[in-house]
């Protein structure tokens, strides 16, 4: 009887919310993300036009968008950016460089090693954990089987 | 085996209406509100009912907390000279806020030196604070009391959702916090509107697990108290000018008031929520304001200039929260919602 209300309420509450606009942020992501890949590629191209080889301009591309993030977090533009585009700016590397940055400014009062160093990882601690677990999984099946 | 027989009990609460309103027969009167705001609030539809905006919502403090805390202070002191007292010549002081461990209002009575009851009710404090402070005085257990509360949204956000630059997206259900406090004080005598019921609420889970969606989680809860307010005392929309829920946002104000009208109370023409009524539409707050500042500074400000002026005779406050934590929330758990109702009636025209 409890549950069924629960369950009742719930499809209720459902029919009432409104819905996210779903194709303006599809649109909003996909340019956005489209454009931080678009400014990725152009310091990769920058770099390799200075004589990098493939796989050190991607490093060189990688550091300087990481720096691009943390700057425009500091600045307070990348939650402006990230309010409209959503996933657009945060599955760039940029938005992984934003996970860090904005929870180290936000712990700063409660000092250096217990706010900013202890909870700089908050945000982007599960993808680093997932992340690097996966990798090593990968690279043992990449071991067995090449 | 049956010592007391049911006819031989005795009902001594003879001042509880029905299930679980009281009535206030002394009907303490509010002699003054205070309220302080942040900036944002301060461009709202609302900004010249406050008292103070404030500038710079850090209010030269060092952290949010820090500032959070300074508001609620500063409100009180106010509230309390407008009363035309000191803090000295308040009896107690009843407040609370969203921090864990109502650090804002525990922070701020260490200033005050008023003694202290602190509550949580999460954003319903403002009339949770306002009903026990008018119980006491009538009780005759006090001449004043202040009643007040505080919510920050920056100390807000970073409690139970995101680091402030980090960039996320908002759903449109979410509500923004209202940065800002409230302050009542209650007195025994003395010019103002007088408080004649108060209705307690329960706690009502009807099983919504969204943070992010708080006024489908609080509605409930809210149409619990307003319809058993209107059962214990007989009243109806009819008895008042305006019923305001704390901060229920749009979604939350449209379910209340399906759910009340179900139970056969048409509230429509009188009813509004503060979490509407603070922000306008183009100030990017998606379902409407939050936080217990919300129904505190709309309460304080608004709605107390307008009942002082004569132009509300009868008000409803349902001061709503939803009394979920972080821990909570992280643990999978339901949010379960309470809303408290006090019950307050204009002195305009004629005492």
């Amino acid at each position: 009887m409890d549950n069924q209300m629960k369950q009742r309420y719930s499809d209720y509450v459902k029919q009432k919310q409104p819905k996210p606009a779903l194709i303006k942020n599809l649109l909003w992501a996909f340019v956005v993300g489209g454009l931080i890949c678009d400014v990725g590629q152009m310091i990769v191209n920058t770099a390799a036009s200075f004589g990098y080889d493939r796989e050190e301009a991607f490093a060189v591309g990688a550091v300087m968008m990481i720096f691009l993030g943390a700057l425009l977090t500091g600045l307070g533009i990348y939650d402006q950016i990230g309010k409209r585009a959503g996933a657009g700016s945060i599955v760039p590397i940029t938005g992984f460089a934003n996970s860090i940055v904005s929870p180290a400014m936000e712990y700063k009062r409660e000092g250096y090693v217990l706010g900013v160093a202890a909870k700089m990882f908050v945000l982007a601690g599960p993808v680093l954990v997932y992340g690097i677990a996966a990798s090593v999984i990968i690279g043992f099946l990449y071991g067995i089987f090449s | 085996m049956v010592f007391f027989p049911e006819e031989e009990k005795i009902d001594l609460a003879s001042n509880k209406v029905g299930r679980q309103t009281l009535r206030l027969d002394s009907r303490p009167a509010i002699i003054a509100a205070a309220s302080i705001v942040g900036p944002k609030e301060g461009e709202g539809p609302l900004k010249e009912y406050y008292d103070v905006v404030l500038q710079d919502d850090y209010f030269g403090e060092k952290s949010w907390e820090k500032a959070e805390s300074k508001i609620l202070r500063e409100t009180a002191k106010l509230a309390v000279r407008k009363a035309g007292l000191k803090p000295g010549d308040i009896d107690y002081m009843l407040g609370g806020d969203l921090l864990n461990q109502i650090i804002s209002a525990s922070f701020a009575a260490r200033e005050l030196k008023i003694p202290f009851f602190g509550l949580y009710g999460a954003c319903s404090t403002m009339a949770e604070s306002l009903a026990l402070g008018s119980i006491l005085i009538d009780g005759q257990y006090a001449d004043y009391v202040v009643a007040v509360t505080s919510s920050h949204f920056s100390s807000a956000e970073r409690q139970f959702r995101y680091p402030l630059e980090h960039g996320n997206q908002r759903p449109p259900t979410s509500q923004w916090t209202v940065t800002g406090s409230g302050a009542m004080i209650v007195a025994a005598q003395g010019k103002g509107p007088r408080i004649t019921h108060v209705t307690p609420g329960r706690v009502i889970d009807l099983g919504i697990k969204d943070a992010n969606n708080m006024g489908a989680a609080m509605a409930p809860a809210t149409a619990d108290t307003i319809v058993t307010h209107f059962r214990d005392t007989g009243f109806s929309q009819r008895d008042y000018d305006v019923i305001a829920t704390g901060d229920l946002g749009k979604i939350g104000k449209d379910i209340t008031q399906e759910i009340v009208f179900r139970e056969g109370y048409d509230i429509s023409a009188v009813y509004t929520d503060c979490g509407i009524e603070v922000y306008s539409d183009d100030q990017d707050v998606n379902s409407g304001g939050s936080g217990c500042g919300c129904s505190a500074v709309v309460t304080c400000g608004y709605f107390y200039s307008r009942m002082l002026r004569g132009e509300i005779k009868r008000m409803l406050l349902v001061a709503t929260g939803a009394l979920l934590s972080p821990v909570s929330t992280q643990q999978g758990e339901t949010i379960p919602g309470i809303a408290h109702a006090v019950a307050i009636e204009s002195t305009f025209k004629g005492e």
